[in-house]
């Protein structure tokens, strides 16, 4: 598909030298960005790579420190939402941001109803919302609440809305991690259409399939700079992937001692089959045995939280089957794998993991103690030794253990978290990107602990991003790509080479290259 | 059509159980089916169906409001004291009045959205003063005898066919009326959907949360003062203590009516018939005789109870259908 | 930050509360805190501030830990009328004390069972879910009492209203013994932490392996014992039972005791004592109010100025005034943020 309309002189989107820091964290360092008229511009990079802010300062939701953004070479500065809709940018995020308790009609209009005598002219918002959708190929009853919907076919109206607003730029917002093959393929047909009318697109993903099926150029950013922008074409993945992960793919790593090898012949700890869930991971085969570090790697997006969370019945699987032991388990919520003797220190620290008000003292023995039962407390002596052990172990920097643990910092809640799970001396310990967002000296403490666990005989489980890291302390790696889990290293095969190469591998989508059923009008 | 079918589920629902429940009423007693009864049923419950009015925007924008019986009350008292005390003409006083409840709610709403304080309990707050300062006028009941109350209360719109619609039946038709209009064909109606539903995206989509949040209060305090001069008409007296238990009455109303406590999803036509179902219970047991009134305290609550249950299933039926595909 | 502080600063405001309002009291009534003993029981100002109080102090006691698990039961005062319903009406039919008592208690704990699975399992709103019993139970205390206004004449159960245990009035004796009991239950099980925990931060708990619809039944279920016992204290006093009216909007000074005790309406921390220290101070600006010759209507706005007072304390819009980037501010979290180096915090 070519560009319909003849692309002026000017860039559509122009930002140069833009800069944004938050409490004096550079979040973004002069970072250059071209968008021209009728393209798909991917925007890449892993997490704190500075992507979101860069599109918080498009969209008005931050102002920017420094630099330029010009629109067809019109220096503008939003300073919210609606005004930056004005400028004619719109955005729709993954987490759609449109109400599903009103119809679709009144979803597209909000705001900017036709109006009849001082009133809302119903039936005009009807027809217009009708016609509105047309082009993308959507007659759905505009009148149903948009919640009713598919998330693939709410993400179109958000478009349509956008679009309609008069959008010359459309930020999307990884539209497509919540979406299925199918849905994915529409999408891109409706992308490409607005592509052909000389909209341009900045196109947020972490599918590299995608990023190769449909983009024309791709900006990588990595830690708030700008690495580089390439013509999809010119790029290979692996260079990609190089640049986002930003590895000097010769380095060699250290390793730890491996143990012996007949640790492949113990009968494992934990062994899944076919363990899965619609819409969140495919299903993976998956042997945890004692005493080895068992890497999740992946870009992120690529399901290896989902696969932890479904390990440890956050999520519960709606295939396959675990066993523990040699015999069938069942993970239905976290109490149960607790139960198994599993531990699990999530991603989502704050969300998920400590509870901020209580002390750092209560949050350490809350797993222990859940597990004891409420009728069995422990006593105050012994909550107090087991905190001190693990303050001292893990050296978790506090002023005392009754502090709240919400007062701590990033590194010494996770420690914190760590603390409680050990307490419980579990069996299985699932770690997702435990070393994220803590300060380097926290980083190497918490990488020799798993070392040392794992020596003790515990087994892990960890996600990380880290590649080094992975494969610094792990028996074996497993890698994710798009939700699936695409290949196994094992022992002398584990190195960032080859964790880099699995993630880049194209494999054909099986469903993508099929044709979608829905007729796209021009 | 099965789509409006179940979106409009609730309402045909309870609007069966109305129908339903005066047809049990009509075979039960000869006299039941007869105009003069539906009158009545309209009449007596008109300040509930105002003040339900009022509730039913604000749970649809996400809020509660457990201010409304004691504005309610204040009002009659302040209607009392500038008539009967003042020597007002009852117009001004209506004025004072609807404005002073207004203004009340308005308040009320600026508290909620500038200190991002639950409605809940500021409301609750609310209930406190109006119901003090309804105590401060006076703690004894007023009777008003402005020649102007009696002929209001002779105000009657009467049809050849029987029916009888006095002026407190036909400010609630009004306000139930007006208050469909404004809900689906305003912007405003609009907005309060959209605040109901998730606040964070109403704002990204351009809604105006702070004037949307103290018009919607505003507007519950607006009604609960005329629902106080409808109530003052209808008992002919002020009264501090007037309709308490107003608010609970009322957001059962909007329950029953199908309403969301949650915010975003209703009808105010729901709420006027869970207002005249509530009304129908208590008319069923005044025809019966030998049923005791507690019973329909129970029936209420069994309703309650089953509407809520009806919601949350709807609710978890609709989220189980996240996988509608697009139509082509 | 103060009511949010740890340790015993932040008790200070309610101690300083409840003394500033006796010692107001005093000023006006110079023979506030005389107490006298008349035939084997204390008599007085201050007693009566404590008997009076009793009611709403047990209700307290119960709401305290719903409200630490970031719910609210409004059907306290609805299930007060049912179990003193109970009461008064086995007792008129003759059935002993104990039987009397086991069944009005028994009642208090189903109503707190109905609640909690609601709330629980059902995962319904904890104002909604409770709203059916506040509305229904009325209706249920009723049916048992025939909408009579029933009396009785049996001393043992007037003795829970108005008899002394060591000249202490009962009310106020049960009141400390179920105060203490509930603090034995929840500080010396583990339960008082679960509560926090589930109250703070729910997802968290449960990925902790804590069994949150237990801990939240089980809060419910003793609020509805609470709310029994301070029925029959108030149906053996006044010996009769008042379905219409025993227990009528108890429930919105309850919560208000607890806010005003320090307790967050957002759930977690919570203190058993300093909920019946609100109830008191609550309960010694009525007798104050009384006794300085105003007219009672004039507790409701002081009651109003209390709460909006505690309210602002608590708003996020005070005490925060940390710059937000627009539309960060997350929905329905209200609880300020805090910043990793704030070391104010500690006493």
């Amino acid at each position: 598909m070519t560009a319909s309309t003849a692309p002026p002189s000017a860039p559509l989107l122009a930002i140069r030298g833009l800069s944004k820091a938050f409490l004096g964290v550079q979040a973004l360092d002069g970072v250059d960005f071209t968008l021209r008229h009728g393209e798909i511009h991917a925007l890449l990079g892993e997490n704190g790579a500075g992507k979101s802010t860069l599109i918080k300062t498009l969209t008005g939701v931050y102002q920017r420190d420094g630099g330029t953004v010009a629109l067809e070479g019109r220096e503008i500065a939003p300073r919210g939402v609606e005004e930056a809709q004005r400028l004619h940018i719109g955005t729709v995020y993954q987490e759609v941001n449109l109400l599903p308790n009103l119809s679709v009609a009144e979803n597209l209009f909000l705001g900017r109803q036709p109006m009849r005598w001082g009133l809302v002219d119903r039936g005009a918002m009807r027809r217009r919302a009708r016609a509105v959708l047309q082009p993308y190929g959507l007659s759905v009853d505009v009148t149903a609440p948009l919640g009713r919907f598919s998330v693939a076919t709410q993400q179109i109206i958000a478009i349509a809305r956008a679009v309609d607003m008069s959008a010359k730029v459309l930020i999307l917002d990884e539209p497509t991690a919540s979406l299925d093959a199918q849905e994915v393929a529409v999408l891109f047909k409706v992308m490409r259409t607005l592509r052909s009318r000389g909209i341009g697109i900045v196109f947020v993903t972490h599918f590299l399939d995608q990023v190769y099926e449909v983009c024309d150029s791709i900006t990588v950013l990595r830690n708030g700079r700008l690495v580089g922008e390439r013509r999809t074409a010119d790029l290979p993945r692996l260079d990609l992937v190089a640049m986002m992960l930003g590895r000097e793919l010769e380095a060699a790593a250290h390793r730890i001692d491996l143990g012996p090898a007949e640790l492949d012949s113990r009968p494992p700890l934990a062994s899944f089959k076919g363990f899965g869930k619609a819409r969140s991971v495919e299903p993976f085969d998956l042997d945890i045995r004692p005493g080895e570090v068992v890497a999740l790697a992946g870009l992120l997006g690529s399901g290896r939280t989902e696969t932890v969370r479904l390990v440890f019945g956050m999520d519960r699987a709606d295939k396959g089957e675990a066993t523990v032991d040699g015999r069938p388990a069942r993970l239905r919520g976290p109490r149960d794998a607790v139960r198994l003797g599993f531990g699990f220190c999530p991603e989502d620290r704050k969300k998920e993991g400590i509870v901020g008000e209580l002390s750092v003292r209560e949050n350490i023995i809350l797993a222990l103690q859940a597990r004891q039962g409420w009728l069995k407390p422990i006593p105050r002596r012994r909550q107090e030794e087991i905190a001190d052990r693990f303050i001292r172990l893990l050296d978790i920097r506090t002023p005392d253990a009754e502090r709240p643990i919400q007062l701590l910092s990033g590194g010494n809640q996770q420690k914190a978290l760590l603390a409680r799970w050990l307490a419980t001396e579990p069996r299985l310990l699932i770690l997702d990107e435990p070393t994220r967002g803590i300060d380097v000296g926290a980083h190497a403490e918490i990488i020799r602990l798993i070392e040392r666990l794992c020596a003790d005989g515990m087994a892990l489980l960890v996600v990380s991003s880290e590649l080094e890291e992975i494969v610094a302390y792990s028996r074996r790696v497993v890698v994710l790509r798009d939700r699936r889990h695409v290949a196994e290293l094992r022992g002398g095969e584990v190195s960032v080479e080859r964790i880099v190469a699995a993630i880049a591998s194209e494999t054909p989508n099986p469903i993508a290259s099929e044709t979608p059923n829905i007729e796209v009008r021009q | 059509m099965t789509g409006a079918l179940q979106r409009f589920l609730p309402l045909v629902v309870t609007t069966a159980v109305l129908v339903v429940g005066f047809l049990i009423c009509a075979a039960q007693f000869p006299n039941f089916a007869s105009w003069r009864v539906v009158a009545n049923l309209l009449t007596d419950n008109a300040f509930l169906g105002i003040t339900a009015v009022g509730m039913t925007f604000v749970i649809l924008s996400g809020g509660i409001d457990l201010s409304v019986g004691a504005v309610i009350g204040f009002t009659t008292v302040l209607l009392a004291v500038l008539i009967e005390q003042g020597g007002w003409h009852p117009v001004p006083a209506f004025a004072v009045a609807l404005i002073a409840a207004g203004g009340f709610g308005a308040a009320m709403g600026g508290v909620i959205h500038v200190f991002q304080m639950p409605p809940f309990i500021v409301t609750l707050a609310g209930m406190f003063i109006a119901r003090g300062l309804g105590f401060v006028l006076t703690t004894d009941s007023v009777p008003i005898n402005h020649p102007l109350y009696g002929e209001l209360n002779d105000m009657a719109l009467r049809f050849d066919f029987g029916l009888k619609l006095t002026l407190p039946a036909l400010l609630m038709l009004g306000v139930v009326v007006a208050a469909v209009v404004l809900a689906h064909w305003t912007r405003f109606g609009a907005n309060l959907y959209a605040l109901g539903g998730n606040r964070q995206s109403a704002e990204l989509m351009g809604v105006p949360v702070a004037r949307t949040t103290v018009a919607v209060y505003g507007l519950s305090g607006l009604l609960a003062g005329l629902a106080g001069i409808v109530f003052s008409l209808y008992t002919g007296a002020g009264y501090s203590l007037a309709a308490t238990g107003v608010e609970l009455d009322t957001i059962t109303a909007v329950v029953i009516g199908g309403t969301q406590l949650t915010g975003g999803y209703g009808y105010v036509v729901g709420t006027f018939v869970g207002v005249l179902i509530q009304g129908l219970i208590q008319t069923y047991i005044t025809f019966d005789g030998s049923l005791s009134s507690w019973w329909t305290k129970i029936a209420i609550g069994v309703l309650l109870f089953v509407f809520i249950l009806l919601q949350k299933g709807l609710l978890v039926v609709w989220a189980g259908r996240g996988g509608e595909p697009a139509e082509a | 930050m103060t009511l949010s502080a740890p340790g015993p600063a932040r008790n200070l405001p309610q101690y300083g509360a409840l003394i500033a309002v006796l010692l107001a009291n005093w000023l006006l009534f110079p023979d506030f805190f005389a107490i006298r003993l008349q035939d084997g029981r204390l008599f007085g100002s201050l007693i009566d501030v404590l008997n009076r109080g009793a009611p709403v102090a047990l209700l307290a006691v119960g709401m305290t830990m719903v409200i630490a698990t970031r719910g609210v039961d409004l059907s306290v005062g609805a299930v007060m009328a049912i179990s003193g319903a109970i009461a008064a009406t086995m007792t008129g039919a003759g059935w002993s004390l104990p039987a009397v008592l086991a069944a009005s208690l028994a009642a208090g704990l189903l109503c707190g069972l109905w609640n909690g699975v609601l709330v629980a399992v059902l995962r319904i709103q904890p104002i909604i879910a409770t709203l059916i019993l506040m509305v229904a139970g009325r209706g249920i205390a009723q049916l048992v009492t025939e909408g009579q206004i029933v009396t009785f004449t049996s001393p043992a159960l007037a003795f829970i209203g108005s008899g002394s245990f060591l000249t202490v009035p009962m009310p106020v004796v049960l009141t400390i013994v179920l105060l203490a009991v509930t603090a034995l239950l929840v500080r010396a099980t583990a339960l008082g932490l679960m509560i926090e925990a589930v109250g703070i931060n729910r997802l968290s708990s449960a990925g902790a392996g804590v069994n949150t619809p237990v801990v939240l039944v089980a809060v419910y279920v003793w609020c509805g014992l609470c709310a029994a016992v301070a029925g029959l204290i108030v149906t053996a006093d006044i010996r009769g039972a008042d379905a219409n009216n025993a227990g009528l909007w108890l429930e919105l000074d309850a919560i208000l005791a607890v806010v005003v005790g320090g307790t967050s309406l957002l759930g977690g921390r919570f203190g058993l004592v300093l909920s019946v220290v609100g109830a008191l101070i609550i309960q010694s600006m009525n007798t104050g109010i009384l006794l300085s010759g105003f007219k009672p209507e004039f507790n409701l706005i002081v009651k109003a100025g209390v709460l909006l007072v505690v309210l602002l304390l608590q708003s996020p819009t005070l005490t925060l005034f940390l710059p937000r980037p627009r539309g960060a501010r997350p929905i329905g979290t209200v609880k300020p943020p805090v910043a990793p180096t704030s070391g104010g915090a500690k006493p």
